[in-house]
């Protein structure tokens, strides 16, 4: 198991970044969401894997639970990143409305300049 | 003891009432703003003053004890970041609403308190988790902030920013998720607290989380190699933002010193030296690309972004060294680099809004041709590091604590031929935009120079008031400096910073 | 402090001060201005003089106030015999320059911006010769390029004015950081940055290892502020300043902070080989050189300008001798070098100022045009020749004597031979001076028609005259202060008798050979002239302009090679970085050894692996074609939600999904403005390089992963587990931490999701209104639109649903607290459901039922989550302490309450408000880019078999 979820995190994470070096803003929104998926895990899995320990207290004594806290920190993380790729979003179709294209690089201007003498 | 709280909720507060509530009355807006700021000025001040004591104060937000809950830390420095990103709001603010820049758009003034709520957050709080969310708040005001308004180049600009930072803030998560793997904690003091019994030679991911952050943070400081992103943003940000922005790269120096001193610093073996061994080399080559971009500059704004650079440059250099002495020399540089490049974006928003553009190239004089020369020749003088400004003594306190052997021959000669670049870089753009423009006579299309009215004194205060505390930071830098002693004393008291923290309310 | 010590503050103080007085009392017209800025500047000369007696009695007057003790900086004084001569000098000059300036700018020039840069200048240069503190020094030795930057750049519009500004402060400025350098490293040695304390430690010094570099780099801030070779050519172009600065800065003053610099550190620094051998041969180079350019410069100021170089070369030369007698000569000469050089200057003033030119060979003969003029100019070049009876003579002697006995690497001539040289030329351009400009026939074809000035100009030159020729009758006049000065740079009790005539010595012979030859070299100066303009030079202004010019252009390449605005680039940088500097980092250090053993992999999880493997990898190659790549996007959401729920992670699941869900409409809406495809345009190298730029981060985190997966930690949330239910009263902990242990972080997360609301709304309208407005109206989007946009079934569905959903809503918003789900799963669900209506029937439908506005759910959302928190005061708890009771009312089972619940409202409203006001923003922008609405909830509405009636917006 530990294999899988490390892996996936690795591939997740080996796609997000090609794609976040694209040169146009929606694969480069691709690979962002990508990224956030395999940070996700990572976060996830940085209390270690169990299988059925939700950490739901069980009201029939003693039980074993899974590490409650990177959870909440994912959760946290999930909504966060969720804000974030809605501005994100928006922002490149602004760009890409201003600017007529959803290239992602910008060129460098060549603004006319004299000599300071 | 609420007080600790009071900058973060403050402008919390404020901000969706200012956003819900008065987003149809500009003048309500404004007046609401800049109440909310002066409050935080005063709050800052009261805390200061109650951090001058020298104790930690701790607050347990939801009244759990650390490392389990969340607590807010007020020492000198959280007090100090604090103070100084309230008065350097308060003086933006005054601008954007002179300049009428906050009514290019919508929300200006919810996002700027949002943005104040976050940069607060972020240096009161004492959990490297929490310390991520509020860089998140204050980061996605600043998305908001920097597309204020509008426009091609600043949306495109504006986008770049966004997946820069967006890519940061995965590499913090990653690096926080590795810190919790590795030590089962989040609180800094905590941290501080267990790290020191890591055994040096299975310390290998808890080096790895420490070196991870170190590249968040630099991000942020636009620290070699990735400071690629400032130049763009900066020139692209309406002015008085990129004035505000003058503080968010301190954020990353600040989450440097705090956490690399506090949890990774001197007394860990596992983590020990691992930061300043490349933040060192790293901060002499900022400071180099600072120069170059001043000297080579076309632009006015971009060569502005570039000086700031450079300062950030040197600020870290001083960080790198992680000893007291340097600390306090950092500590004062960054206050004094903090207003000085707010400084000159603002006095580069009065010249180049007066102007067709901000290239580099003599353009018939606009009106109050002298008075502007004169703020911007203060404004370079405090950037260059030239006296009278606080800039040379911030120098000459970095060069001094740097007088190591080892680290004297590559500091010195960095940051004083740097400096000297600078000079030559900061004169040539001055000469040209000021003094050659003198002799371009007015092209008889527009007979009268200067469409724009002169300046209001409300334009021109913001910028007098920079200049004055920069003036003021050079007179009283000894008493300066000896709260400043007292604060890297205190940064580098780990053992009391964890006492206070984790014994924080165990007496009630 | 001393007593007199408050005076000292007071000299200080005062040019800054009085430099406020110009700027308003040029309102008051020009006499007026002037007047008041020759207050300041007398009072502060009448100080000294009350000073003088006891400076001049040997007694030293200190005042100090702390200033940056950390630094070791102080804000001490004390004057000195050699402070004093030259506070005396720059204050007493720079009264005459006062009133001579008065006549000289002439009605166009801004007289309070220059009077208001003199007196700073002025301040500055105070402030370097009494301070006792080198720090200190260092700050008004700034302070100095910078306001000789002001005036030479005075006339602004001349470009030689700005390029002698810039050139001079590039200098300048350099060797004072150079110097800074030398200074902290000479502080460090004595430990100490008092002066006084310094001038205690010479032997240390000068046995310590760091001497030379430290006298190296104090040497070069030296040599380039006084002009030495090879920093000598800035002088010469700082001469586009208006000549009272000429005078004043750049041959009085000024120029001679170096030489003063020099004969401070005098008893720390010299008596060493290195310090004979840089500053006597620098010295002795410059004098001859400067003199030898003087000789064949038409420019009245160039000519004087280059003398000046050569005369303090001299200087320079005398204090790098190292003994007693020659520092006499020096500071002698420093005095006499003032008078003369100063009136000259003057002089060469106001034949500009009269005959409008200052070039030589358009000169000629004005002795009898102007004859008081003439008269003083030749008082001053006679003395700079070194004429009997003139105070030039007599420093000149002392030189010459001093020369005549010392070696050189072994060699008793090369100095004597060369100094006589020197004092030849000299004498050729001085005699060039007087016979050019005044001797000669009147001329008829002067630029405009000379006469002599009015008093006032020529009065503050013919007061110099005076001292020149008093000094030279009288020398022991002088002798008082040059003792006390001389004294003052030895540290030794000299008492030098300064005389005329010291009988037949060789002094004597050399400077008859030198009058002579110098005689006899003007004779031969046109062949010679013509020889010189014939013969190449290095123009030193070339070399410089090239040099910066070279240095600007390189740092531009640099920089826009580097900073390209390709943020593709800039992000390849930012992950490679991480991953080597991460891997460095790890490779440092290692692991303990595993100790945990692997989980079983059951088949479905391997399939679901499978499947999210093959997503992954066909979105990065047909990422081109975006619809797909949103779907299959989706696809792996849903396979890690699945993951989720088998690893113990039921409320990521049921977060993951809705997030998923919301995210994936709100891009599908995003790209209807979009193109659908994305042009292969990176090359194959880029995508191979991108490749493995991916795959070297993918293997870092997996390997990361894996690394701390088989290893144990004991981590602090076992506290959580075990006070979730006392403390948090919930038995749902992940949820109890979210508004509770953590609610802090819930808290920002609410607010991150309340500010990209409003930025989606700010935006909207940036748009709206702005270019990209005319882009949307022209672009033509109903292209991609299906003829039945609400299909009946969809509507019907979706209304089916929407109560449905809201129960759902609520029944996950109320279990939350003790079993997955909560407030922000609960608000997801809900938007869902709206969505779904907007998608069923269309925006303005759904538009017209809509009951709240989005901006107020996201602000009541905010604050009430802010007032929960905030309420926890009442009870004088901390911020976000929450309290929970349990409530019984039938037919209900009993249930909690927990003030917990309420602030999950107010995420439950905050995320509700927020994606919905995204929505609005995306729709709004869709109707403006002329998408027809429509109001009934179908295109098609059987109820009427109308043809459907669409309204444009």
């Amino acid at each position: 198991m530990e294999i899988i979820v490390s892996s996936t995190v690795g591939i997740l994470t080996a796609g997000g970044v090609y794609l976040l070096l694209r040169l146009r803003t929606f694969p480069v929104i691709l690979g962002i969401t990508l990224m956030s998926y395999a940070v996700n895990v990572f976060l996830f899995a940085s209390g270690r894997l169990a299988i059925d320990q939700s950490p739901i207290l069980s009201t029939y004594g003693e039980a074993s639970y899974s590490d409650p806290l990177p959870q909440a920190l994912v959760l946290t993380a999930i909504v966060i990143s969720f804000g974030m790729t809605a501005v994100l979003v928006m922002i490149g179709l602004g760009a890409f409305l201003e600017a007529g294209n959803d290239r992602i690089d910008i060129s460098p201007d060549d603004a006319g300049e004299d000599a300071p003498n | 003891m609420h007080w600790i709280i009071i900058p973060v909720i403050l402008p919390a507060m404020l901000a969706p009432i200012i956003g819900f509530v008065m987003r149809w009355d500009m003048p309500l807006a404004r007046t609401a703003s800049v109440a909310g700021t002066v409050a935080l000025v005063a709050v800052a001040l009261g805390l200061t003053a109650l951090a001058a004591g020298g104790e930690t104060h701790v607050y347990r937000l939801g009244d759990w004890p650390a490392p389990f809950g969340i607590v807010l830390v007020l020492d000198r420095l959280s007090a100090l970041m604090v103070l100084l990103t309230a008065v350097l709001a308060l003086i933006v603010l005054i601008h954007a609403i002179a300049t009428g820049w906050d009514a290019r758009g919508r929300h200006f003034h919810a996002l700027f308190q949002f943005q104040l709520m976050g940069i607060c957050g972020a240096f009161l709080t004492g959990d490297v988790f929490n310390l991520f969310v509020f860089f998140e708040v204050l980061l996605i005001a600043s998305y908001g902030l920097m597309i204020h308004s509008g426009g091609r180049d600043r949306m495109r600009a504006g986008l770049q920013y966004v997946v820069m930072n967006l890519a940061g803030s995965t590499l913090f998560l990653f690096a926080l998720g590795t810190l919790y793997a590795s030590t089962g904690t989040l609180n800094i003091a905590d941290l501080a607290a267990k790290l020191p019994d890591m055994p040096a030679e299975e310390a290998a991911l808890v080096r790895v989380a420490a070196m991870l952050l170190m590249i968040v943070f630099a991000v942020k400081a636009a620290l070699f190699p990735v400071q690629f992103w400032l130049p763009e943003t900066y020139a692209n940000a309406p002015a008085p933002v990129a004035a505000l922005f003058a503080i968010m790269t301190k954020v990353g120096a600040y989450a440097i010193i705090r956490i690399h001193t506090v949890a990774f610093g001197p007394g860990v073996p596992g983590t020990e030296g691992l930061a300043g061994s490349w933040l060192f080399p790293a901060a002499i080559v900022t400071i180099a690309v600072g120069a170059f971009g001043v000297l080579g500059a076309r632009r006015l704004m971009p060569l502005i972004a570039f000086s700031a650079i450079g300062s950030m440059g040197t600020l870290l250099v001083a960080v790198a060294a992680f000893s007291p002495d340097a600390t306090t020399a950092a500590l004062y540089y960054m206050v004094h680099s903090t207003f000085a490049a707010a400084c000159l974006f603002l006095v580069a928003d009065l010249v180049v809004s007066r102007r067709s553009d901000d290239t580099l190239a003599a353009a018939p004089a606009t009106a109050q041709n002298g008075l502007f020369a004169a703020l911007f020749f203060a404004a370079a003088i405090a950037m260059a590091g030239m006296p009278p400004l606080s800039g040379f003594l911030g120098k000459l306190l970095v060069l001094d604590a740097l007088r190591a052997p080892e680290t004297l021959a590559w500091a010195w000669s960095a940051v004083l031929i740097g400096s000297l670049l600078t000079i030559v870089g900061f004169a040539r753009a001055g000469s040209t935009l000021f003094w050659k423009s003198t002799a371009i006579p007015v092209p008889a299309s527009q007979p009268d120079a200067a469409p724009f009215p002169n300046a209001r004194a409300t334009e021109i205060a913001p910028v007098m008031a920079g200049l004055a505390t920069l003036f003021a930071l050079a007179v009283f830098a000894g008493p300066l400096a000896a709260y400043l002693e007292a604060t890297s004393a205190q940064i580098f008291d780990r053992a009391g910073y964890v006492a206070a923290v984790l014994e924080a309310g165990e007496e009630d | 402090m001393s007593d007199g010590g408050h005076f000292l503050f007071l000299i200080a103080l005062l040019p800054f001060i009085g430099a406020l007085v110009p700027g308003v009392m040029i309102r008051a017209g020009r006499t007026s201005c002037a007047t008041f800025t020759a207050v300041p500047t007398a009072l502060a000369l009448v100080m000294l003089m009350i000073l003088a007696p006891d400076v001049l009695r040997g007694e030293v007057i200190t005042a100090e106030v702390e200033w940056l003790p950390q630094l070791g900086l102080s804000a001490s004084f004390f004057l000195d015999g050699l402070g004093l001569l030259f506070a005396a000098m720059i204050l007493g000059v720079g009264l005459l320059i006062t009133l001579y300036a008065r006549f000289y700018l002439s009605g166009e020039d801004p007289m309070g911006q220059f009077y208001t840069y003199l007196l700073l200048f002025q301040g500055a240069m105070l402030g370097i010769v009494i301070s006792d503190n080198i720090l200190l020094l260092l700050i008004f030795w700034e302070l100095t390029s910078l306001s000789s930057f002001l005036l030479i750049g005075y006339w602004k519009h001349l470009p030689e004015g700005r390029q002698g500004a810039r050139m001079a402060l590039a200098v300048t400025g350099a060797g004072g950081l150079a110097m800074i350098g030398g200074m902290l490293i000479l502080g460090s040695i004595a430990g100490s940055y008092n002066l006084t304390d310094i001038l205690q430690a010479g032997d240390e010094i000068r046995a310590s290892e760091w001497y030379l570099p430290a006298l190296i780099l104090i040497l070069i801030g030296a040599f380039a502020k006084s002009a030495q070779f090879p920093f000598h050519f800035w002088l010469p172009h700082a001469m586009a300043a208006p000549t009272p600065v000429s005078a004043y800065l750049h041959s009085a003053t000024m120029v001679k902070a170096g030489v003063f610099l020099m004969a401070r550190m005098w008893p720390v620094l010299s008596g060493t080989d290195a310090w004979f051998y840089i500053v006597a041969t620098t010295g002795l180079v410059t004098m001859v050189l400067g003199a030898l350019i003087a000789l064949f410069k038409d420019d009245l100021k160039a000519l004087l300008a280059f003398s000046t170089v050569s005369h303090l070369g001299l200087m320079t030369m005398l204090l790098g001798f190292g003994t007693e007698a020659a520092a006499v000569a020096a500071v002698f000469h420093i005095i006499n070098h003032l008078t003369f050089k100063a009136s000259l200057f003057m002089t060469a003033g106001i034949v500009d100022h009269e005959a409008h030119t200052r070039d030589i060979k358009r000169l000629g003969g004005l002795r009898h045009l102007m004859p008081v003029t003439f008269v003083i100019g030749t008082i001053g070049a006679l003395s700079m020749a070194g004429i009997p009876l003139f105070n030039g003579f007599l420093s000149k002697e002392l030189m010459l004597e001093e020369a005549s006995h010392t070696g050189w690497a072994g060699s008793p001539y090369a100095v004597p031979v060369l100094a006589t040289l020197g004092a030849l030329l000299s004498v050729a351009y001085s005699f060039r001076f007087v016979g050019h400009v005044f001797l000669g026939p009147v001329r008829d074809d002067y630029p405009h028609k000379p006469h002599d000035p009015p008093f006032g100009m020529w009065a503050a030159p013919a007061l110099l005259a005076l001292l020149v020729v008093l000094i030279g009758v009288m020398p022991f006049l002088a002798e008082g202060i040059v003792t006390a000065a001389a004294n003052a740079v030895t540290g030794g009790d000299l008492h030098p008798h300064l005389k005329i005539w010291h009988g037949v010595t060789p002094a004597l012979w050399m400077s008859i050979i030198a009058v002579a030859g110098g005689a006899v070299l003007l004779m031969a100066h046109r062949p010679l002239d013509r020889a010189w303009i014939a013969t190449p030079r290095p123009e030193a202004k070339v070399v410089f302009d090239s040099l910066v010019a070279g240095a600007a252009g390189l740092s531009r390449r640099v920089t826009e090679a580097t900073h390209t605005g390709a943020i593709s680039r800039y992000l390849a940088i930012f992950v490679v970085a991480s991953v080597a500097l991460g891997a460095v980092a790890f490779s440092g250090s290692g692991l303990g050894a595993p100790t945990r053993d692997l989980l079983p992999v059951p088949p479905v999880i391997a399939v679901g692996w499978l499947m999210l493997v093959v997503a992954t990898v066909s979105v990065v190659v047909m990422h081109h074609h975006r619809f797909r790549a949103l779907v299959l996007i989706g696809i792996i959401g849903l396979s890690i939600s699945a993951g989720f729920v088998y690893l113990s992670a039921p409320d990521l699941a049921l977060t993951q999904i809705s997030v998923e869900t919301v995210t994936i409409m709100l891009l599908l809406l995003a790209l209807h403005f979009l193109p659908k495809v994305t042009p292969r345009e990176s090359p194959v190298a880029l995508k191979l390089r991108d490749g493995l730029i991916g795959l070297a981060a993918g293997a870092g985190v997996g390997g990361l992963a894996y690394a701390f997966l088989v290893r144990d930690v004991d981590t602090i949330s076992d506290y959580h587990i075990a006070n979730s239910y006392e403390g948090g009263g919930g038995t749902n902990v992940v949820n109890v931490i979210l508004v509770d242990f953590r609610g802090y972080d819930t808290y920002g997360e609410i607010i991150v999701l309340g500010i990209a609301g409003f930025i989606i709304y700010a935006l909207m309208y940036a748009l709206l209104e702005g270019p990209a407005a005319r882009r949307l109206i022209n672009a033509d989007y109903a292209r991609d639109r299906s003829r039945d946009r609400h299909p009946l079934m969809m509507v019907v569905v979706t209304r089916v649903l929407m109560p449905i959903a809201f129960v759902v809503g609520i029944y996950i918003f109320l279990r939350g607290h003790n079993q997955p789900g909560g407030g922000f799963v609960a608000g997801l669900v809900i938007a869902i459901a709206l969505l779904m209506q907007y998608m069923a029937s269309g925006f303005a439908w759904t538009q017209a039922r809509k009951r709240i506005e989005y901006h107020t759910m996201i602000g009541v959302g905010v604050v009430v989550a802010g007032l929960t928190g905030v309420g926890a005061w009442l009870a004088g708890q901390p911020f976000l302490t929450s309290a929970y009771t349990y409530v019984h009312l039938p037919p209900i089972e009993e249930f909690e309450l927990a003030t917990a619940m309420l602030f999950d409202l107010g995420v439950f409203l905050t995320v509700l408000g927020a994606v919905m006001l995204m929505l609005y923003s995306l729709s709004r922008i869709a109707r403006f880019a002329g998408e027809t609405v429509n109001v009934t909830p179908m295109d098609y509405d059987p109820a009427e078999q109308a043809a459907p009636e669409e309204d444009g917006s």
